[in-house]
This record gives C-alpha cells, structure tokens and sequence, in this order.
C-alpha cells in the first residue's frame, strides 16, 4: 500500500521494518497527499473515528457496571448514575455520543451526496460506508434497548416484529430473535452481546474504508483527479492533522453542551420509567436518527412492503454508484443536480419530522409524498440528470480556480476527453 | 454552505420540537415556578432540599417508594447535606428486613445510612392493590420520567380542580388540569400545614409543591451540580484550546497557498 521506499534512520528500527513494515505505514500516513483545497465538510471523517474510539471506551466502562437481566438492568443504570466514581458522566458520554456518532455520520453522507465521493473510483469506500451505517444503525438500536426502560422495550418490541412481515417464516423467526414468545430477559442478553461485538465490526471496517480511501486518495470540493504528490496536494501531517483537529475540538464543545447542560434532550422521558410489558406507551418513537426510516416504514400501508420499502432505502443507498451516472462529481459543477440534492435534504428532513408524530391524517399524507419523492430521486431524477445535465466547465486543477486563471476552452475539452 | 449548516441545526430543533409537542389530550401547560437548579451554574437550594425531604417522608413516602437512593446519599455533597449523624438518625427511624442470621433466621433491624430507602409496600403488585388499582410510581427518577420535568411534577401538585360541568368522576378518581386526560387517581396530597417545617418557613402548598419537586429533582439527578461545575470548566478549557489550536493552524497553514 505504499508508494515510496521508506527506510529508517535507525539500526533497530530497520531492523524492525523489514519484519514488520509499520514504520512504513506510518510514513505512508503521515507523507499521504491530501488535496490541499478540502473544506470542513471533510473533517467530519476524523470526528467520526473520535466518535467511535469514545463509544468503545465509555462502553467499555460502562459493561463493567452495567448488568444484563431483564430485572436488574434498570437498577443497573441507575447504580452507574449514582454511584460509580463519574458513572454519570461515562453515561451521558456514551448515550450523548451516540447522537453525536449520528450528527456527524450524516453530515458525513451528505457531503459525499453533494461532492460525488461515492463515483468512481470510490465506489467501494463507499459501499464500505453503507454497510458501517447500517451496522450503526443496529449498535444503537440494541443499545437503546439496554437500559430496559419503556422505550428500550418497546422499540424492541416494534423493530423485531418487522421481521414477522417475511412470509411463512415471519413468526418463527420473531420467536428465535427474541429466544422467546415475546422480547423478555433472552432478547435484552443477546442484545447486549450483540451491541459489545458490533462496534469491533465496525472498528475492523473503518481500517478497511480508510484503506479503501487511500488507494485513489481523497476527492475534493471540485470533485477532479490530482496528480499525487503535486501543487495540489499537502502532506496529512501536519496539515490536515491539526485542521482535523480544530474541527474535532469544535465538535467537542457542541459535544459538551449536550453532556452537561442537557443530557437527556435527545432521548425519550418514557426510558426512564422501568420497562413495563402490560403498559404500552402513548406513541413508540425509535431515536431521532432512526426517524426518517421508520417515518417510510409507516408510510406503506402494507406491513411486508413497509418493511421493504425501509430496507429499500437503505439499499437504494448502497447501489447509487450506478444510478448517479454522471461524470462530473461535484454538485458545484451540476446545478441541477444542486438543486435536487438540496430538495433531497428537505425531504428527508421532512421525513424525520413526520417519523417523530403520529400516523394519521396530514402526517400520514406527508410521510406518503416524501417517501415517494425519495424513491424518486435515486430511481428516477439521478439517471435522468446523469444522462441529460448540462454539466459546467470544470478546471483543470485546484490552483487554477484559487489563482483565478480563465479556464481556456481547449482545457476544458481536453479534461473531458480524458474522462 | 450556510445552508446546510442551518438545515442540519434544523434537524435537530425540529425533532426536538416534534418530540416534545406531544402533548395529551386537554392537559394544561406546566407552569414554571423559577427553579434555582437550572442554567450554567445552577445550583439546589440546599434548604428547599431538606424542606423538600421532609414533605416526601411525611406525605408522598406513605405510598411512593425511591428505591434507587439510599439514606447516605442524604448528606453527600450537592444533596441536602444533613450532616452524618442527622442521617444516621433518619435512616434508624426505618426498619429493615436482614438476614439470615446465624442460625439462618431473617430478622428486622433499623436501617443504616447505607441501606436503600425503604419502600412502603413490599411489592408492586401491593402497592397496586393499596391504592385503588393504580401504581404509584417509584420516586428515584420521576422528574426525568415525565415530560416538562419539575414543571410538571409542580404543577400536578398544585393542578387539582373542581372538574368542570359535564365530567363525571368515578370513585377515587381526581379531576387535575395538568394529568393527561384530566384523570388522576391520587387524591391532592397537599394541604396548607399539612407539614411543619422545623426551619419555621410557612407550609403554603405553592412552597410545599416547590420544596418537594426541587428534591426529587435532585433525587433523579443527584451529581447535577457537580455535573454543571465541570461542565463549566470542561468547555472554558475546550475553547482556549480551541483558540490555540485556531493560531498553530493558521500559522502552518500559512506555508502554502491555500484558505483554512
């Protein structure tokens, strides 16, 4: 994975590399040419990594203390929060982070949907991206369950049910998720060994997105090929190491707020009360990152297609490499495409805002549109525009824009023909 | 680029929003008294706690257990600090079933300060079948169990009513302007002088209601204060650094010709 010689000043450390090359790994990663343009949308990535080293960290504090039994579980949390030595912190931590893993997860997609990351030849950083999603997605959820307050319950209880959509098998395979007829202590143990291993799934997969990434090296906001290492280009240390920082530590301070001054905005009040399975609560509302989804799932009259059409969304996701055709990039060359990248982000901002109310009446209608118009986006606007836009001219390389320099109409014809 | 900024923070105040704007049916807007406990640097009125103590023991304890605390937690900082010997005194007045003993026998004993509260009922199902089919909640985390918080909690103490023309009430039902949907099976547990307060403060219900939330707010939340004091610090220091490392940036990024 290197591409340069690398060769250490001293005797053992030489001695050390030639068995074992991780001097060489960490030159690549240091030396590793960066497009010297990148924005902060593209710090998030580094955050990300922060975000998932501190969930590992507090998590595994937290499965010290904590103790898997349907009956025990809830006084458990309640021992962390009151007892252990800083338990209320390493709590509001993980239960905040999780959020916060979300917020910067999501910034983190969009900025691809809007800089064509996701285009060759990054489809597999990409794809890789979607399945670390996906598995996220199922960290939190599980996690959510662990505390075994009413929501912890029944959005258990509403998320395997999903599962009794599938016909014939539906009902035997709710029965052996939950290791019982119904979510019980069987359910909240194995999630909790569940919601210990995926987070080291992840782990595993983040290495191979980040090594996925350094093979055709980073895209840029003007989304174009660079020669590696040019004009263009910074070495990572120390430049994209300490804007990276800057960014983490802005993050932080929104971070803090959250852990200290409002812990508990972003969860449910219903979590706090012991789970109870003779009390269903008012409205069963999953975490707010999960709201955009379980708004589709709702939208679909039909149990079976609901649960398709929610998967579907997130499939649609993992294939857009080969729906979005386009061979411009960035959004900042496709202004149609900006266009309908921007009504995207309010549909499925709608969407999350109608996930969180209850099915029926104006809610329901909306939910049904922007369900629609999502589908629509990725089946139907992104092939259309790929074939028909009419792209901008984009320049050749990045000190060209930055200098100023006319884009001479030869170059631009040039550029094209080479992609 | 603003824009996205600002949409994203619209993601998060809508869901927020839409969250909280559940409210039920016909239930009226929690008042909010002024609590001492909120903001950056608040703070739990250390006598409004000890007051507040009091009223729990004396009228919610008869049928509200709080199992999650224990009689120590009474003088830990940032609670209502009685002293050692005030809470060896409380937790002896409650008995406490131990054992077995020796000779494999159970047996009662008062209660240490490091027992957990004593709960009033041996059970859930008894403290359901006490009172009239209807649980009283446990106590230790009410205050984050309900939405509005110590507002609401405040204001169901001091919502009860006459309830209005055309509304029939069963037996042992209570008509509350704050419940959702009216109906609230405790019966208004606060009257004027139901406690006497040792600190010579009137017992009005408005101070009782007041007293007895701004406890069990900190009986859910008991590091609160120690929560907002390094809160405080923790941001200050993650701002000065965050200037500092705003200026290293800056400086070495000024070696190539590009904006950060």
């Amino acid at each position: 994975m290197s591409d340069h010689e690398y060769t250490p000043s001293s005797k053992f450390g030489k001695w050390f590399n030639d068995r074992l090359p991780l001097l060489t790994l960490g030159k690549h990663l240091t030396d590793y040419p960066t497009p010297k343009n990148l924005n902060y949308w593209w710090t998030f990535g580094g955050i990300l990594t922060f975000c998932l080293i501190t969930q590992i960290v507090t998590g595994l504090i937290l499965a010290m203390h904590y103790v898997a039994h349907a009956d025990l579980a809830f006084g458990s949390v309640e021992h962390i929060m009151r007892n252990v030595n800083y338990g209320w912190l390493i709590r509001y931590v993980h239960a905040n982070g999780a959020s916060m893993f979300f917020l910067a997860v999501y910034i983190h997609i969009f900025r691809s949907l809007y800089y064509g990351s996701y285009k060759s030849p990054r489809e597999i950083i990409w794809i890789l991206g979607m399945i670390i999603y996906i598995l996220m997605m199922a960290a939190a959820f599980m996690g959510y369950v662990l505390p075994w307050g009413q929501m912890s319950f029944w959005g258990a209880t509403v998320i395997t049910n999903l599962f009794s959509a599938i016909p014939l098998v539906g009902e035997s395979i709710v029965t052996w998720l939950w290791g019982g007829y119904s979510v019980d202590n069987p359910t909240l143990t194995r999630f909790f060994s569940l919601h210990y291993l995926i987070p080291f799934l992840i782990l595993g997969l983040v290495v191979l997105h980040i090594w996925a990434l350094h093979v055709p090296g980073n895209n840029n906001p003007i989304g174009i090929d660079l020669k590696k290492p040019s004009k263009d280009t910074v070495p990572f240390h120390p430049y994209i190491v300490i804007k990276d920082l800057f960014a983490l530590l802005i993050f932080l301070i929104v971070f803090a707020f959250f852990v200290f001054y409002s812990p508990n905005i972003l969860g449910h009040a219903d979590n706090y009360i012991e789970a109870n399975p003779m009390v269903t609560p008012a409205h069963i509302v999953p975490e707010w990152y999960l709201l955009p989804f379980y708004a589709i799932l709702r939208s679909v009259p039909d149990k079976l297609l609901g649960v398709i059409a929610m998967f579907g969304a997130l499939f649609i996701l993992v294939i857009l490499p080969w729906l979005d055709t386009s061979k411009t990039r960035s959004a900042i060359f496709r202004p149609l495409y900006k266009q309908f990248y921007w009504f995207l982000v309010a549909d499925v901002l709608i969407l999350g805002y109608v996930g969180a109310m209850p099915a029926e009446g104006i809610y329901l209608l909306v939910a049904r549109v922007a369900t629609a118009y999502y589908f629509a986006h990725f089946l139907i606007i992104l092939p259309i525009l790929s074939r028909k836009e009419k792209v901008l001219d984009v320049p050749l390389s990045i000190t060209e824009p930055v200098l100023g320099g006319a884009v001479s109409a030869s170059a631009v014809r040039q550029k094209k023909d080479k992609l | 680029m603003k824009k996205f900024v600002i949409i994203f923070f619209f993601l998060i105040i809508s869901n927020l929003i839409s969250i909280s704007s559940f409210s039920a049916e016909k239930a009226a807007k929690p008042m909010n008294p002024g609590w001492s406990f909120k903001g950056f640097f608040g703070t739990f009125d250390r006598a409004s706690l000890q007051r507040g103590y009091q009223v729990y023991t004396e009228v919610c304890a008869s049928c509200h257990s709080m199992k999650h605390l224990s009689y120590r937690n009474l003088s830990q900082p940032g609670g209502p600090e009685f002293s050692k010997e005030q809470v060896k005194i409380i937790a002896s007045q409650f008995e406490v079933r131990d054992g077995p003993n020796d000779d494999g026998e159970m047996f009662d004993r008062p209660a240490r300060p490091s027992d957990n509260f004593v709960s009033p009922y041996a059970n859930d199902k008894e403290a359901t079948a006490a009172n009239g089919g209807a649980y009283p909640p446990d106590m230790s985390v009410l205050v984050k169990a309900r939405k509005g918080g110590a507002d609401y909690i405040y204001s169901l103490l001091l919502g009860y009513e006459e309830p209005p023309e055309g509304i029939s009430l069963d037996d042992g039902v209570y008509y509350n302007k704050y419940m959702a949907g009216n109906k609230i099976k405790m019966s208004n547990p606060l009257s004027e002088g139901i406690v006497e307060y040792a600190d010579g403060t009137k017992a009005s219900e408005e101070q009782m209601a007041k007293d007895v939330t701004t406890f069990l707010s900190w009986a859910a939340e008991p590091h609160l204060e120690e929560r907002h004091k390094i809160g405080f610090r923790a941001i200050v220091y993650l701002i000065i650094i965050t200037i500092l490392v705003y200026f290293s940036m800056k400086k070495i990024w000024s070696r190539v010709e590009s904006e950060v």
